[in-house]
């Protein structure tokens, strides 16, 4: 039997409810993405040349100290866990913040940190301070990561072959440089990076960095279906990267970042999907037809209250998984699979039901409702669509395929 | 936010003399030497019942989540428990509408007998004209000397047959706009009068009953509330049955009726289709994600900071139940065509172990009873998302002009 057939037994519950901290972070979080972060401001941005709001970035990083909230304190980070980086992630989807925090301060960081942990090659060490001193960049704010993966990469995926070693050039191997080529579609959050994490197949299998400014390093930005999260293509021509972690390691470093970053986009898939719901209540209250406020109708409440029951559900979804991996519960696989997949339906049906019940208003461009939709599509696909997601229950729950 | 009663230096001091008490009490009344029916009149009347219930009715005037403490002194001991399964509407909602709106004369006389089980009590509330409209109902009390005359017919009633007691809402005064007219009591069920027949639904048993009331004579000393407060007393019921069903245990994964599906599916190998493994799996993921918040919803009760999320839980755990039971008969085959038995049963309360079938039939009554899906619906929207109300057209007309 499974694990979780196993742990069918009552086990000590883990704490769902928001803390203190959680509750203040939060609260920090609205008070400044209200003043910068206006929906007026965040649909103009997306008719300008720079889709992610860097200034917006630097000041969550600086002055709230986002960026290092899963590093250590003693490499300047806040030493926080995933509860407190999805309590700010929802806080973040509910304003639509154009910044790279799920890529750089979740996926990056998680897969950095357990790069540093786990890097212990025989003779090595070497990749381990690569790692110890990325997340020291990390922490103060000074340096944007994105792990190359495409956007529909999920936990527990087999190793990517898209990227390969190429042929080193003269010095390489004394200076430690290793030499890239391949391609990465699709990537998120690696637009504004300063440094790329790059998994690429070899015997053995690596995970490499490599600065945005490398030569042979090209990033082409795609015209997204999610507007205020911009995707790129990446592609490596010989571009030069150090090691960070090589095989097993690699692997837990990638594996480690995805299942971060699928936590991470459930929280702010819940963080957006209260906000379209309290969008659409409020409209309900105000706009009037047939001499009447549109909520009054039973047409509309009641599709609005299965929306407000499916938030509930995915709330306690989204607060298991953050728990779990905070607290490396054995149940962790399980929590991931729920939370993504419950949070990406409650997006995605809160974010239509938002554009359906404004009406003509909600189909403009001028409203901001498409955006919130346009989000929530794309981030239910971003690291597992709820399919995938639920179909990985199939091995953790003990409820196989078909022969 | 914890508040002053639930601070947790407090709350332990608490918790540490409470089992005290009751080792005390254990040590005064071994369970091995004393009669069931002793024991549990003796726990009561040490305030060792409830211990939320009030001092000298049963309890200690404690906070509710006090009680595992004492539950598990008392069953380390061996000690007898009570019923709550034959009292489930004595406990769940005659008690906390007592203790909330009778007098103490009648809390005297009702409590202790409630709660040891020696009383069963049911609920009338449901008439064949009034379903989800409550506040309508037409069963009448006309007032005669010290007593009421009773006349009207109840339906929907669990336990009915097991009944000393029953939560009688009748019309009062059909002059007045419908919520305005009625009055709420204690009836006694043995009264002459009052008829009780099973009502059989469409699993073939009889879980419910309809309760004929012919000039049943109800005295003035057995009214809860005053005269017209009927509907207020009424609310105290159906709130605190709420908050009984949000602080109730937690369950284990798989525990409800997913885990006859996911046993089924085990089970079955030669039954599996890709379709059934997609549903299985979705229904799977959302009946734990509804544990989950179950088990969210307790933690937000013990710190104090009661949601509305409850009534969440009542909507989708009848869509759940329904739609694992359908699963379940379809992947049966064509043995999901038997049925064990349509004979006529009387049960006090459905066995769902009895079968796909049976789940699947006894399901469509979780979005009925307790509330319709759609009541619901309308209750979350107009008290916890607030939008406004239905245009009403029987808000301000006597009962006696409503159409009908």
């Amino acid at each position: 039997m499974s694990n979780a057939v196993s742990a069918s037994k009552v086990r000590p519950a883990l704490d769902l409810l928001y803390s203190d901290t959680e509750q203040a972070l939060a609260g920090a979080l609205d008070d400044l993405l209200a003043q910068r972060c206006a929906p007026a401001a965040v649909l103009a941005r997306t008719e300008q040349p720079e889709a992610y709001d860097v200034a917006l970035w630097k000041a969550l990083a600086a002055e709230i100290g986002l960026a290092g909230l899963l590093i250590p304190e003693e490499l300047g980070g806040a030493g926080a866990s995933c509860r407190e980086l999805a309590a700010a992630a929802e806080r973040l989807g509910a304003h639509l913040a154009p910044v790279p925090y799920v890529g750089s301060a979740g996926v990056a960081t998680a897969t950095a940190l357990t790069a540093a942990k786990t890097a212990t090659r025989p003779g090595g060490g070497q990749e381990a301070g690569i790692a110890a001193d990325l997340l020291r960049r990390l922490a103060d704010g000074t340096v944007t990561a994105a792990v190359a993966v495409t956007a529909s990469a999920m936990p527990a995926d087999t190793f990517p072959a898209a990227v390969q070693l190429s042929g080193p050039q003269p010095g390489d191997a004394a200076a430690g440089i290793f030499r890239l080529r391949g391609r990465i579609d699709s990537v998120p959050d690696a637009l504004p990076a300063d440094v790329l994490l790059v998994p690429a197949e070899g015997v053995p299998n690596g995970l490499y960095l490599v600065e945005a400014t490398a030569p042979g390093l090209h990033r082409v930005p795609v015209t997204s279906l999610d507007m205020t999260r911009q995707l790129c293509d990446v592609s490596l021509d010989g571009a030069p990267a150090r090691q960070i972690a090589v095989g097993a390691s690699a692997a837990a470093a990638l594996d480690a970042g995805l299942v971060t970053g699928a936590v991470v986009l459930a929280a702010e898939q819940l963080g957006l999907a209260q906000r379209c719901l309290d969008m659409t209540v409020a409209y309900g209250k105000e706009r009037r037809q047939f001499a009447r406020q549109v909520g009054s109708f039973q047409a509309v409440k009641h599709r609005l209250a299965d929306l407000w029951a499916t938030i509930t559900q995915a709330r306690a979804a989204s607060r298991y998984a953050a728990a779990c991996l905070a607290s490396d519960d054995p149940d962790t696989a399980v929590a991931v699979a729920l939370a993504k997949s419950a949070c990406s339906d409650a997006a995605v049906t809160a974010a239509q039901e938002c554009v359906q019940l404004h009406g003509g208003i909600g189909f403009t461009w001028e409203h901001p409702a498409h955006l919130y939709l346009k989000r929530a599509k794309a981030s239910s696909v971003t690291f597992g669509t709820p399919g995938a997601h639920r179909a990985a229950l199939a091995g953790l729950a003990n409820l196989p395929a078909p022969a | 936010m914890l508040d002053e009663e639930n601070a947790p230096a407090k709350v332990l001091a608490q918790e540490t003399e409470l089992r005290e008490r009751v080792l005390a009490f254990l040590a005064d009344h071994p369970p091995a030497q004393t009669p069931r029916d002793d024991f549990l009149a003796a726990r009561f009347d040490a305030g060792l019942g409830y211990v939320h219930y009030p001092v000298g009715h049963g309890g200690l005037g404690l906070p509710r989540n006090a009680q595992p403490a004492l539950e598990e002194e008392l069953a380390k001991a061996g000690a007898p428990d009570i019923d709550v399964r034959l009292n489930v509407i004595g406990l769940g909602m005659a008690a906390p509408t007592i203790i909330a709106c009778a007098s103490e004369e009648q809390k005297s006389r009702w409590l202790r007998p409630l709660w040891t089980g020696a009383e069963v009590w049911c609920q009338l509330f449901s008439e064949p004209g009034a379903g989800s409209d409550l506040a309508s109902l037409a069963t009448r009390a006309v007032r005669d000397g010290d007593d009421w005359v009773v006349t009207g017919q109840k339906v929907w009633t669990s336990l009915a047959h097991h009944a000393k007691r029953g939560l009688l809402l009748a019309r009062t005064d059909p002059d007045v706009p419908k919520h305005a007219g009625l009055t709420y009591f204690a009836l006694d069920m043995h009264a002459p009068g009052v008829e009780v027949r099973p009502l059989r639904q469409l699993t073939g048993e009889a879980e419910f009953n309809e309760v004929f009331l012919s000039q049943v004579r109800v005295p003035d000393a057995d009214r809860i509330g005053a005269v017209g407060d009927g509907w207020k007393v009424a609310n105290a019921t159906l709130m605190n049955e709420r908050v009984a069903i949000g602080s109730s245990r937690a369950v284990a994964r798989e525990e409800g009726a997913a885990g006859f599906a996911a046993a089924a599916w085990r089970q079955h190998p030669e039954r599996r289709t890709q379709d059934l493994h997609q549903r299985l799996l979705k229904l799977w993921a959302q009946a734990e994600v509804s544990r989950l918040a179950a088990e969210r919803l307790r933690q937000q009760l013990a710190a104090g900071q009661p949601g509305p999320e409850g009534s969440a839980s009542k909507l989708i755990f009848a869509l759940l139940n329904q739609e694992l039971s359908g699963w379940e008969v379809d992947f049966a085959g064509t043995d999901g065509l038997r049925y064990d038995d349509w004979t006529m049963r009387r049960d006090a309360s459905s066995d769902y172990a009895r079968g796909p079938v049976f789940r699947y039939l006894r399901s469509r009554g979780n979005s009925i009873e307790g509330g319709t899906s759609e009541i619901l619906r309308n209750i979350i929207a107009e008290r916890v998302l607030r939008l406004p109300a239905e245009p009403r057209a029987d808000k301000d007309i006597p009962w006696k002009d409503l159409p009908r």
